[in-house]
């Protein structure tokens, strides 16, 4: 018998039309020292100016700034696609004098974050779960150390189990060619020795035809990414326009191969694996963090059911929300007051609406 | 008059006896003109050609001090200053070595010979100075060293049998790197040279310059002087210590203008335009780091070697040391430090010619 067309295949479409309807939600951490370009990045990356209403505070204001964590969110569309995409940045990271435990806020926002996944999970209503957890953390290194300075290691050490982690080299038009990998190579080195775990690129698909993996490895091979970024549009040597910056002697073009990384990261972060990110947070890290919580909450019977990576969402709604440690209790009857006080209010105004167009309507009939 | 030469510190110490906060130089840097009706040429001006002539037998010392971050290019810097390999840093720019725990002093001393006169020159390197994680207080070792050399030199001048040529190893220059972040000075920028401008002459530099453009370069260095005026931090050379109208116009232009100087370092040489330059060769240009369209480096070199070298021994000596010395005499009740000296305490006037003690 012939084999009739099912029609299955089709899957993939209807998975991709019901994405760009959904959109796409993305979090990205930008962390390092100030004057780093980071800022100068994310706007060429993302071709937006997400900064500018930014006011660098002068050295001696500087002096006692504590961490702050700053989130900017930009709705951007390409085709039909939006990504709500939301920028976590972190000003004031290895500004002070004392840096010590500076990372810790950081540490705090991105478990937060996990938290708030972990709750609204288990939660009764599961429909519209806002995923708000770090999809992706951008690290700057400066180009002008020897490598990993004490503080970035610190940092990393703190963060590479809870989130994406992307090394990059900021300003990267400081160094030649030969610098460049040099620092490449020391780091990569250092990131061995002190047992960081980055973001790793998954690896092609066997199918894929040998030029796409010889690009692939090439992007690999260049870990971390020597960026340099710019949003203003200058002339080059044979007066094209270009992205860049333009010195006496010479101009950078932050979209050539030769010059910096720039197209690799936008490539491999933005056009090829957002959603590897999205999904090694959530499969990986996430379930890491909330293997954690589990374990150090529950019984010691139920750690067997929390240490199974995807039979344990089943068994979230066998364990009662009294398993979050009691502050966080506390923090959720008040969340819960407030959702209710929302909603009272939401009822009054519908209320008041109804009366409106009540009496509205009788005015009319008595016309 | 002389310029600074062993045998003539007596004149300028003499006047210095109440201990003022900042004495200026007694001695007039500049000869004053007057109109004098000589009936014959009588040869005062050869002592131009004595004075050198005695500079070059006996040589000079220079103290230079490089402070900043690690990889802010500060050996690289002084070995084009002085067109020598003169610092600590091997020949490659890889080095295998670890960031010190704390901050060391490393003083490196050659003899540099140009034209037959010959020149101690000390580079005193400070690395690990803010590469820490928690950096508070790094520059206590900075202090003490030059403290030291302050003291140590004091100890040879009240010494009863002096030595001829006391060896001069006091810091007489302090280039501080500033990082190139294009926004501002870091905090820990602001409180180094507010600690230490007043016990060495500092000179902010802006390094690895290449990473900024013409606009971002200009902008940078305007906030840096404000924030540096803001804070009363006096770098070198401070207003205070200019002698005449001659010296505050020069010196006014480079303060308000021309500093910090925003220098880029290379010790390799390419072919540009068929001359043999120092600098850098990106894959969009090479930056020739003795072109003033490109870095300031020839500036600070003028500055630094052509122009300011012997000001700065004098400021050192005349303002700084003095200082100290007279805070020491203070402390000590007027006498010069006694007990740890020689093992007697020494009387208040010494019988020999010896200006120091009151």
């Amino acid at each position: 018998m012939d084999k009739e067309y099912v029609g299955f295949a089709a899957l993939p479409n209807q998975l991709h039309r019901k994405s760009v309807k959904k959109g796409f939600d993305f979090t990205l951490m930008v962390a390092g020292e100030s004057g780093l370009g980071k800022s100068t990045l994310i706007n060429s990356l993302f071709l937006t100016n997400l900064y500018e209403d930014r006011q660098v505070p002068e050295a001696s204001a500087r002096l006692s700034q504590t961490l702050t964590i700053e989130r900017r969110g930009v709705e951007i569309e390409e085709r039909g696609v939006k990504v709500k995409l939301t920028l976590v940045d972190t000003p004031g990271f290895g500004d002070s004098v004392d840096c010590s435990d500076c990372w810790l806020p950081v540490v705090k926002f991105i478990e937060e974050q996990f938290e708030q996944y972990l709750r609204d999970e288990s939660g009764l209503n599961r429909k519209n779960i806002q995923d708000s957890r770090v999809h992706c953390c951008l690290y700057f290194i400066s180009p002008f150390g020897r490598g990993l300075r004490p503080l970035d290691v610190a940092f990393l050490r703190a963060v590479h189990e809870k989130v994406n982690i992307i090394p990059v080299i900021g300003k990267a038009d400081a160094l030649l060619p030969q610098e460049t990998q040099a620092l490449k190579q020391k780091i990569r080195d250092q990131l061995k020795e002190e047992e960081i775990h980055i973001y790793q690129f998954p690896e092609c698909d066997s199918d894929e035809d040998e030029d796409f993996k010889r690009q692939d490895a090439e992007m690999k091979e260049s870990i971390p990414f020597a960026v340099v970024g710019s949003c203003e549009v200058v002339r080059d040597g044979g007066n094209r326009p270009v992205r860049g910056r333009r010195y006496s002697w010479g101009t950078v073009e932050v979209e050539n191969p030769h010059h910096c990384d720039f197209l690799n990261l936008r490539r491999m972060l933005v056009q090829t694996h957002l959603q590897d990110l999205k999904e090694v947070t959530h499969d990986l890290l996430y379930e890491g963090y909330r293997a954690r919580c589990l374990q150090s909450l529950a019984r010691p019977g139920a750690r067997d059911r929390a240490s199974r990576s995807k039979l344990s969402r089943q068994s979230a709604t066998e364990i009662p929300l009294p398993m979050m440690p009691l502050a966080d209790t506390e923090k959720l009857i008040r969340e819960k007051d407030e959702e209710l006080r929302r909603m009272q209010e939401m009822l009054e105004k519908m209320q008041a609406q109804m009366q409106q167009s009540q009496a509205q309507g009788e005015q009319s009939d008595a016309l | 008059m002389s310029k600074g030469l062993p045998e003539t510190r007596t004149d300028t110490a003499m006047s210095e006896l109440v201990p003022e906060p900042r004495p200026k130089p007694a001695v007039p840097m500049k000869p004053v003109s007057i109109n004098s009706n000589l009936l014959g040429y009588v040869g005062i001006d050869t002592i131009i050609e004595q004075m050198r002539k005695k500079t070059m037998k006996t040589g000079f010392d220079f103290n230079i001090m490089v402070v900043g971050q690690s990889g802010l290019g500060k050996s690289t810097l002084v070995n084009t200053l002085f067109k020598s390999q003169v610092s600590r840093k091997a020949s490659s720019w890889n080095r295998e070595e670890k960031i010190p725990k704390t901050v060391e002093i490393k003083a490196i001393g050659h003899v540099i010979e140009e034209g037959g006169v010959k020149m101690k020159l000390t580079v005193i390197d400070t690395p690990g100075f803010g590469d820490q994680i928690n950096n508070e207080n790094c520059w206590e070792p900075i202090e003490k060293y030059i403290n030291e050399q302050y003291e140590k030199f004091l100890k040879e001048e009240v010494n009863i049998a002096r030595k001829k040529r006391i060896p001069d190893t006091r810091v007489h220059c302090c280039l501080y790197f500033i990082s190139p972040t294009g926004h501002s000075l870091r905090p820990l920028d602001l409180e180094f040279m507010k600690h230490l401008s007043k016990v060495v002459n500092i000179i902010p530099v802006i390094a690895k310059a290449d990473t900024m453009t013409l606009e971002e370069k200009s902008e940078f260095k305007q906030r840096v002087r404000k924030e540096l005026e803001v804070n009363g931090i006096e770098f070198y050379p401070q207003k205070e210590f200019d002698e005449d109208l001659e010296d505050k116009t020069e010196n006014d232009k480079i303060r308000q203008e021309s500093m910090p100087f925003a220098v880029v370092g290379s010790d390799k040489e390419y072919q540009v335009n068929g001359k043999r330059v120092l600098g850098r060769k990106t894959p969009w240009g090479i930056i020739e780091v003795e072109n003033l369209n490109h870095c300031e480096f020839a500036l600070l070199r003028d500055f630094v070697i052509r122009t300011h070298l012997q000001d700065l021994k004098e400021v050192t000596h005349n303002i700084h040391y003095e200082t100290y010395r007279a805070k020491r005499l203070n402390d000590n009740g007027g006498l010069p430090p006694g007990e740890g000296l020689l093992g007697t305490v020494l009387p208040p006037v010494p019988a020999t010619p010896c200006p120091t003690a009151e």
